[in-house]
């Protein structure tokens, strides 16, 4: 036993650090939630990070949407040609952009511009002892920092979603009708034949629940970083890429549990 | 423990500091702190590099949560459970943190109006007109559309000073107010900080490693060690202390670790 010690502590220390990162996670969204409540409401602090999560971020998910739309149409038209099933193609793009892509990579890319973001900004402030300095000034700093920058990704994502829905089917009409000749009528009949309104909401929730996630990474991995410049930037690409797993594997869950 | 001989705690103390423990990953850095803070006086902790002085001023403000022993503030414990009644606790303090510590998204004006802003009902003016008066009290002028990057270390530390007195707090603490200051700077820095203690009413926490300083600012020089307080005195009866460490410290000798 005594030569595979070394093996199982670093297993061990492996799964420590995954539990402790857990923790952190559910720390920071439990306090956020609580200081969500309580006065001072910092309105402008809002407005400010809405501002940054949502406007700012609608070329970026305007062009994903609009790209994941016509590669769709043209993917779908080429194969169901196939079998001359053509006609299903709009119901395909429409169905899979509002219950799945559009959510699914509106949040990936946000959690590359804005956990991101998010992460280095938060870690920096720790480093420099500035969440100290705010503490020290009777600030709490999950209600000043986190709180508006959760809140305003959990706002802003299903507004992106809704946008990124529109310009992604326009993007596979686009496709089907300009470049594969599909008939412009019938495409935009099939297009809502069978799209309920309940396929947009189960997107938006998802779309709610995924800016929440990356938001609470993002502000976590910020808010705990040690180790100077360097930690703050491990702390920047670990916030992407913890965001974009726990996304795709929720989005599984999500998807389970809503339909 | 080390009970405290200075005649000003036969008041109620300001600050008590009673038995804390405190380790990181299985290092101890506090061993049993115990240490008064008279109202008013200003206390200077020294200590080597890694003797726990940071950790042990973090603690003052409840920055870090002791794994045993407490600190009381006016009465108060600071573990306290709720923390609206901790954020009313630390409103009474004010922290100067080691680089300042500024925001870095917002210019020297808006730093320290920001306490006032969300601490405070004040009109606009009247917020202009305390953050004239606190950056006179650490003879800065003319720089509040500067941002903190644009400011020197001196400057950013006095601007950091006059953001931690905005509030008129009733504790000032200073986390090593001049280390890595040329000699000159870290005078102005002192004597600021002693027309800080003469002006207000305050009672200050100092840490520092810096004895000429400590001599300079304080009422009272506590010498911690082995995250242990071993010795608390007036400057001028700190100098003659039997302790071979205190006396190495003076004058800036190497001291067996083991022989001490």
């Amino acid at each position: 036993m005594k030569p595979l010690l070394p093996f199982f502590e670093a297993v061990g220390r492996r799964w420590v650090a995954v539990f402790e990162e857990v923790g952190r996670f559910f720390y920071i969204l439990h306090s956020t939630i609580l200081w969500t409540f309580r006065k001072p409401f910092d309105v402008r602090e809002w407005v400010r990070q809405m501002v940054r999560v949502g406007v700012e971020s609608v070329p970026v998910v305007g062009l994903t949407a609009l790209f994941t739309g016509m590669v769709l149409a043209l993917q779908t038209y080429r194969g169901f040609a196939r079998f001359h099933a053509e006609g299903f193609v709009a119901s395909v793009v429409s169905l899979s952009l509002t219950r799945e892509l559009a959510p699914v990579l509106a949040a990936l890319m946000i959690a590359g511009r804005i956990g991101s973001s998010f992460a280095a900004e938060l870690g920096t402030m720790r480093v420099t002892e500035q969440i100290d300095a705010l503490y020290a000034m009777a600030v709490e700093p999950v209600q000043y920092l986190v709180v508006p920058r959760v809140g305003a990704a959990t706002v802003m994502l299903p507004f992106l979603v809704v946008l990124a829905d529109g310009i992604g089917v326009f993007g596979g009409y686009a496709v089907a009708v300009g470049l594969m000749g599909a008939n412009p009528v019938v495409y935009w009949d099939k297009t809502f034949q069978y799209l309920d309104l309940n396929d947009v909401f189960s997107g938006l929730i998802k779309a709610a629940v995924f800016g929440l996630i990356l938001a609470v990474t993002g502000c976590s991995k910020g808010f705990f970083t040690t180790g100077g410049a360097e930690g703050v930037g491990r702390a920047t690409t670990a916030a992407v890429v913890m965001a974009s797993l726990v996304i795709l594997l929720s989005d599984f869950f999500l998807t389970k549990i809503l339909f | 423990m080390q009970e405290q001989s200075s005649g000003s705690s036969r008041r109620l103390p300001k600050i008590a500091v009673i038995d804390l423990w405190k380790s990181f990953s299985g290092k101890e850095v506090l061993r049993g702190v115990n240490l008064t803070v008279a109202p008013g006086e200003s206390l200077v902790i020294v200590g080597g590099s890694g003797a726990g002085k940071s950790v042990l001023l973090k603690h003052l403000i409840g920055l870090i949560q002791p794994d045993r022993g407490h600190v009381i503030v006016d009465g108060e414990d600071l573990a306290c459970a709720d923390p609206e009644r901790c954020l009313a606790i630390r409103r009474k303090f004010g922290m100067s943190f080691q680089e300042g510590a500024l925001f870095d998204s917002m210019n020297v004006f808006d730093n320290i109006a920001f306490p006032l802003r969300r601490h405070t009902r004040m009109s606009e003016e009247e917020i202009a007109e305390r953050v004239r008066e606190c950056l006179n009290l650490v003879h800065l002028s003319g720089i509040e559309k500067k941002m903190p990057a644009q400011l020197s270390g001196g400057m950013r530390r006095r601007v950091g000073f006059a953001r931690a007195i905005a509030l008129k707090p009733e504790i000032l603490l200073f986390d090593e107010p001049n280390t890595g200051l040329d000699p000159i700077t870290a005078a102005a820095i002192d004597r600021v900080i002693m027309e800080m203690r003469d002006k207000l009413p305050v009672t200050m926490v100092t840490i520092t490693h810096d004895m000429s300083s400590a001599f300079r600012i304080a009422d009272r020089i506590a010498m911690l060690r082995d995250g242990k307080i071993v010795a608390v005195a007036a400057p001028e009866e700190f100098r003659t202390l039997p302790d071979p460490y205190v006396q190495g410290f003076l004058a800036g000798q190497p001291v067996d670790e083991e022989v001490a």
